[in-house]
């Protein structure tokens, strides 16, 4: 009765209840059915949306959604990628690659400019993930974007396992996450006031198993680096990090060649790999229905700063 | 594998690479803490296998650095869903949160809702999307005002699934006699609110009995455990997909006019596409079939449903296909396609139960913002006809609704819709009412009567 058994069980052992019906659905095609829903509704009430997109999994599954949704026209909106100047440079080309055989506009938000004229300053910790909220605010006003997609799942953080499909942000880009609209049936809600903003979740219900689940039924291409490859990395606060110019090792931090993969794709200064021979998308499945850790658990540095990281960063406008 | 042969057959790559896929399911908790609520839910994950090992240590730590010596292993389970800083601050859980699971049958979604602030905001959020709602009640204090409240919520919003778990029964020695009169009276009161077939479990949170497996503790009770019945209950979309005529509330219109992402070749195919893009709200549909539109009331044939480059043969609930017409009618965002012969006459005024979620009340004379399905209109509610006592669900009168009311009023639209109630369709007789200025949702709606007063 595991996740774990999804994955191996037999078919046998999960026959349907006798009464299976002609009309049924899997949980793929429900949520699948439920994002590009979402993603419509926000194309027809909103006049500027913006999607953002980073080459992860979870914004590459967004903008599948979003192809699917409008097919057979072109995805009716811009990416925005907000980058740290720290990301994987695999990552970067694969979004280029994406973007231009989709036919899509992007947009970026570089946190380096920020950093190179003052705006923003280098944290002591060398993370930049938190610098990202005023770069991104920045862009959406700049773009005059009143509705932007994001790729976030419930299942990632407590914070997140509150925040809503469609979610209000005031004209400081702000969560009030007491406050929140009701969302009732499929009936979603998005007016808003001169200067707000919503931060809109297509794939709020999906886990990272059904991410994965749908990657691989889909056939959809990721950037390499979430399958098994080797790479030179040290272990720093029980995580691999990979050496690179930004993420170099310590005096005392042994750098050892390693087959590794990553579960999530961000700055390299704070992202993390597992240990993995998961070279395919069919052993990543495998993998994660048996995997005894969260993926930001498991990844990510910045959510181990405080049991409220994510929430404080969401209040002041992060993704 | 047979459950999903027909989406195989409707959609090619549905089954490609295997690992076995089960249907969704999404069901509510409801009930308070003082019912071992947080307890249930920490039990049915964590015995489900749902909670991750960093999860579970940091719950384990925060746990024991509070000092919590609960007889739960020493685990405070309400820790892995009070999500935000205030509720863990204040010790209470605020929201709704939402929790996923999956066993070889199924997946889950659990909205679990807090029983005591703002219960009814947070029961009408769980259970508008619920296919089932469990409701906890305390085995040694029976039926309390707080369970009739939640179930009169549950009557009203005609949840399809009700259970309601009969906790702590290890407090009562498993005592069959006194499970049964707790059994006897949860019966009585939901005979009283019209509740159809209501589930009815003894259960242990704290011990697990009857929660994933049955217990031998209860030999008298021959009925399924919680999660034996979760995993088997059939899903609202599925019964109204045969029960219901087919709606399909238009989105938005499909039209690239030559902007296609198709190969080159098969670009001049498509130079004239055009479709109605819309989520099936209940029913079925086939290739071929007659439907009526509104507004207009025009009818056609349907020529084609597509799903992005895939053709079905037939749409049902919940699908977001696009549908291809024979005919050119004025079909708009907030257009209904339904079946030939279904739609029921356009009106302009309702009588409807408004589940009042706003903390600024609402008087006679307000003008609003309503949204059903796809389309946003003004409306005006010349008239509060009541109030419903939550304790024996009769009307009383009432000239304004309070937050957390549940009240009967009348609405002019400011255009006709062909409403239907919410009795014969959830979809179509559910609707929002939105503040027409700030735009807070300041209730759920639903239809008790198309066409005014009854």
């Amino acid at each position: 009765m595991s996740a774990h058994d999804i994955a191996t069980a037999p078919p046998a052992a999960a026959a349907p209840p006798a009464t299976a019906r002609p009309h049924r659905l899997t949980q793929l095609d429900v949520l699948e059915s439920e994002a590009i829903h979402i993603i419509r509704e926000v194309v027809a009430e909103f006049e500027r949306p913006v999607l953002l997109f980073s080459g992860g999994k979870d914004s590459v599954v967004m903008l599948h959604l979003a192809a699917k949704a409008f097919w057979p026209g072109r995805v009716p909106f811009p990416v925005l990628h907000v980058d740290t100047g720290h990301n994987f440079p695999e990552v970067i080309a694969f979004r280029d690659a994406t973007v231009a055989r989709l036919g899509v506009t992007l947009e970026v938000a570089g946190v380096q400019d920020y950093i190179d004229d003052g705006r923003l300053q280098e944290r002591a910790d060398g993370t930049r993930n938190p610098l990202q909220t005023v770069p991104l605010l920045d862009a959406i006003a700049a773009g005059r974007h009143d509705a932007v997609f994001g790729g976030a799942r419930r299942d990632e953080d407590k914070a997140r396992a509150k925040e809503r499909i469609i979610s209000l942000r005031d004209e400081f880009g702000q969560w009030d996450p007491r406050n929140q609209r009701p969302e009732l049936w499929n009936l979603y809600n998005g007016r808003h006031t001169v200067g707000q903003h919503v931060r809109a979740f297509p794939i709020s219900n999906w886990t990272e198993l059904d991410v994965w689940r749908y990657i691989e039924r889909e056939g959809i291409e990721l950037p390499p680096l979430y399958y098994a490859h080797d790479r030179e990395v040290y272990l720093r606060d029980g995580m691999w990090r990979a050496v690179g110019p930004v993420s170099a090792p310590l005096a005392h931090e042994t750098v050892s060649r390693r087959t590794v993969r990553y579960r999530t794709v961000g700055d390299m200064s704070c992202t993390g790999a597992v240990e993995s021979d998961a070279a395919s998308v069919h052993a990543v499945v495998r993998e994660v229905a048996q995997s005894t850790l969260t993926e930001r658990g498991a990844t990510r540095a910045d959510d181990r700063i405080s049991e409220a990281a994510m929430e404080d960063r969401k209040r002041d406008g992060y993704f | 594998m047979t459950d999903t042969l027909l989406t195989e057959a409707v959609w090619p790559s549905a089954l490609q690479g295997s690992p076995l896929q089960g249907t969704l399911f999404r069901f509510a908790t409801a009930g308070s803490v003082d019912d071992g609520k947080s307890t249930l839910v920490g039990r049915l994950l964590h015995d489900s296998k749902a909670i991750l090992a960093d999860q579970l240590d940091a719950v384990t730590r925060t746990s024991s650095e509070r000092g919590f010596g609960g007889a739960a292993g020493g685990i405070d389970f309400a820790l892995l869903t009070d999500g935000l800083r205030a509720e863990r601050e204040q010790g209470i859980t605020i929201d709704v949160a939402y929790r996923y699971f999956a066993t070889a049958h199924r997946s889950f979604i659990l909205a679990d809702c807090p029983g005591h602030v703002q219960y009814t905001r947070n029961m009408v959020t769980g259970a508008t999307t619920a296919d089932a709602v469990v409701v906890l009640i305390d085995a040694r204090k029976g039926v309390l005002e707080q369970t009739r409240r939640h179930l009169s919520v549950l009557a009203l919003l005609r949840v399809q699934h009700v259970i309601v778990a009969v906790n702590k029964i290890d407090l009562l020695g498993y005592d069959e006699a006194a499970y049964t009169e707790v059994a006897a009276d949860v019966r009585a009161v939901t005979a009283e609110l019209g509740l159809g077939a209501v589930h009815v479990i003894p259960v242990s949170a704290l011990v697990g009995d009857n929660v994933v497996d049955r217990s031998p503790h209860t030999p008298w009770y021959h009925g399924p455990s919680l999660l034996e019945l979760l995993e088997t209950l059939p899903l609202v979309d599925e019964i109204e997909s045969e029960t219901r005529a087919f709606r399909l509330p238009v989105q938005l219109v499909l039209r690239p006019q030559g902007a296609v992402v198709v190969p080159e070749e098969d670009a001049p195919r498509y130079r004239d596409y055009r479709a109605y893009a819309g989520q099936v709200a209940s029913g079925t549909l086939r290739v071929g079939d007659t439907v009526t539109v509104s507004p207009g009331g025009g009818s056609t044939v349907v020529t084609g449903i597509d799903f992005a480059g895939a053709e079905l043969d037939l749409a049902f609930a919940p699908q977001s296909v696009a549908l291809r017409l024979r005919d050119d009618l004025d079909i708009a965002r907030g257009a209904v396609i339904a079946a030939a012969g279904t739609l029921p006459p356009q009106v302009k005024e309702l009588t409807a139960a408004l589940f009042w979620l706003d903390a600024r009340p609402l008087a006679a004379g307000a003008r609003v913002l309503v949204k059903f399905g796809t389309s946003t209109i003004q409306a005006i509610v010349p008239e509060i006809t009541g109030r419903r006592s939550l304790d024996t669900l009769a009307i009383e009168t009432a000239d304004r609704l309070e937050v957390n009311d549940i009240g009967q009023a009348t609405v002019r639209l400011a255009s006709a819709l062909p409403l239907e109630t919410y009795a014969e369709n959830r979809r179509s007789g559910a609707f929002l009412v939105i503040h027409p200025q700030d735009g807070a949702t300041l209730a759920a709606g639903i239809v008790l009567a198309a066409g005014g007063a009854s």
